[in-house]
């Protein structure tokens, strides 16, 4: 009976794609939070009445920021191809997925970071000024442990954000569960192959919600 | 110690200055307590974060024990911020850390050893009284607590400065008044300099020495609190002290206006406010009075009166200027 239901699907290849995705996943979570973050803290501190307030570099940044999420995912995806290539050797498979990924990702992270930082009371950085702390210890020992629950909950919605976009870099042979969907499950019109991604994408996107939360709620200490 | 010197600020807003303090010029010694009362908007929250440059100047001088902090490096205005302790309306702690982590904090931003950060610690918050909740976070405090945590992050580096701004106004009246008396002890204890902002007179009368009325950016009146409260001569500092003594100077004329006789007000200031001079001057030269309106009560630790009287009879004259020699201070406000 189940057999026959899901008469196309190769086990072993959907666990190949899901493993895949968690691999793409994983890296470019990775690259997207180490380069995210400081762009966030940095957008956030050369802000209007901010710590370092530079109004060029900040305008600068900005608007590399906002051209980077104007772009179509998809787009980006094809236009990255040779830089991707010079970078890792490869547009192909997981190695050729994570670049795009990365630079689609990591704007959007930053301004969630921004806007995660702009949540803090300005009361508490003007004390910590008052005590004499450096701009660094400011950002370190007070910022960004005070927006940990904002930020943990961006990382969450850039995770998530991560999935489809691996999904979507399966257009241009991204390897995954989504290039599982579009040459099984569309092109060949295998139906029980595109459910069956689906309803693992859906299910990663659950887990990764709740433990997101989980870890937001945990430093929340409104 | 604290030294301002024709010092003013300007805030440009839409290319236009709008100035917030002109010319102030103060003088603060060293173990006062200063107060400075204004209505919002005055220019009081700018004075105090000018003393410790949270505000730079637009001209003018803020010495604090002969260093001018305007000139300071970046680098040595932390060093010298450090020193400075501040508490907030709103306290501003931070609310990712423990009491103990947030008392820690000033500590370790001045770069003090590890291993002698906890002893610290735990003799602020035995200073401040909350040994106990020592692991809990800022938001399982009442509001008195979190000042006390306040005041204990301010002291932490032995700052010979503490700066007020409005700490007590986000707090019921019994609150105020034992965070007051905190302030009060550590003062004392800690031969602490302390200056704090406030729009409360109530604030000014029970710990300031001296005060500093502040309107339109402007200081209209400063001396002794005692003076400033029992004879105020600006209409902001008039009405500041018939505010917090619920006096309304319109009824007072309308009152005055039915009884016979000269009007006098007497100040009384030290112990002669527990005297008999009054009643036993008024037997002796046989003048009769009626009281219109009074006020008995304690600056810092001086206690004080004010009386409103009418009198009558032919050697009231002669009363007054034995009363006078006593010490009363006499102002005739209808002849």
């Amino acid at each position: 009976m189940i057999n026959e239901l899901f008469a196309n699907i190769d086990w072993a290849d959907i666990g190949t794609a899901t493993l895949d995705t968690l691999s793409m996943l994983g890296g470019s979570l990775l690259f997207t939070l180490v380069l995210g973050l400081p762009l966030g803290i940095l957008l956030f501190l050369t802000g209007k009445r901010q710590l370092l307030e530079q109004p060029l570099v900040y305008n600068l940044l900005s608007f590399l920021v906002n051209v980077l999420r104007s772009v179509p995912f998809v787009i980006l995806l094809i236009i990255m191809i040779p830089f991707t290539v010079l970078i890792t050797g490869t547009s192909l498979g997981v190695a050729g997925a994570i670049p795009p990924l990365v630079v689609g990702a990591t704007p959007f992270f930053a301004r969630l970071v921004e806007t995660a930082l702009r949540e803090v009371d300005r009361g508490i950085i003007e004390a910590t000024q008052a005590m004499g702390a450096t701009t660094g210890q400011i950002v370190m020992k007070a910022l960004l442990p005070e927006a940990m629950p904002g930020i943990l909950a961006a990382i969450t919605v850039t995770a998530i954000t991560l999935v489809s976009y691996a999904a979507m870099s399966g257009v241009i042979g991204g390897g995954g569960l989504g290039d599982l969907a579009i040459r099984f499950g569309y092109q060949r019109f295998q139906t029980d192959v595109m459910v069956v991604t689906v309803v693992l994408l859906l299910i990663l996107v659950q887990i990764l919600q709740m433990v997101g939360d989980k870890l937001v709620q945990h430093f929340s200490r409104r | 110690m604290i030294v301002l010197e024709n010092l003013s600020k300007a805030y440009r807003v839409n290319g236009r200055e709008i100035p917030a303090l002109k010319r102030i010029d103060l003088t603060i010694a060293a173990g006062e307590i200063f107060g400075i009362i204004g209505h919002s908007g005055a220019g009081k929250s700018t004075l105090i974060r000018l003393i410790n440059q949270l505000e730079r100047p637009s001209g003018g001088r803020v010495l604090i024990d002969e260093v001018d902090m305007t000139e300071l490096s970046s680098d040595g205005l932390r060093k010298a911020r450090q020193k400075i302790g501040m508490i907030f309306q709103h306290f501003n702690l931070l609310m990712s850390k423990t009491v103990a982590q947030n008392i820690a904090f000033p500590l370790e931003v001045a770069g003090a050893e590890p291993a002698s950060i906890a002893p610290r610690v735990n003799e602020l918050l035995a200073l401040v009284g909350l040994t106990e909740h020592a692991n809990k976070y800022p938001s399982q405090l009442s509001g008195g607590q979190k000042q006390r945590v306040g005041i204990a992050r301010a002291l932490a580096n032995n700052p010979k400065l503490l700066l007020c701004d409005e700490a007590t106004s986000a707090l019921d009246p019994q609150t105020t008044a034992s965070v007051l008396q905190l302030l009060l002890e550590i003062n004392q204890k800690l031969q602490l300099t302390i200056v704090l902002i406030t729009h409360e007179m109530n604030v000014i009368r029970t710990i300031c020495d001296r005060v500093a009325v502040i309107d339109g950016g402007e200081i209209v009146e400063m001396g002794p609190v005692s003076r400033v409260f029992l004879h105020p001569q600006h209409p902001t500092t008039r009405r500041f002290v018939y505010e917090s003594e619920h006096i309304d100077e319109n009824h007072e004329a309308d009152d005055f206006a039915h009884v016979p006789g000269k009007i006098v007000r007497l100040t009384y200031l030290g112990e002669a406010t527990y005297q008999s001079h009054l009643s036993s001057l008024a037997r002796e030269y046989e003048v009769d009075f009626s009281i219109l309106a009074g006020r008995i009560e304690r600056i810092k630790h001086t206690p004080c009166g004010q009386l409103t009287l009418a009198l009558q009879g032919p050697k009231v004259a002669l009363m007054l200027q034995q009363l006078a020699h006593e010490g009363i201070e006499i102002e005739e406000l209808r002849a």
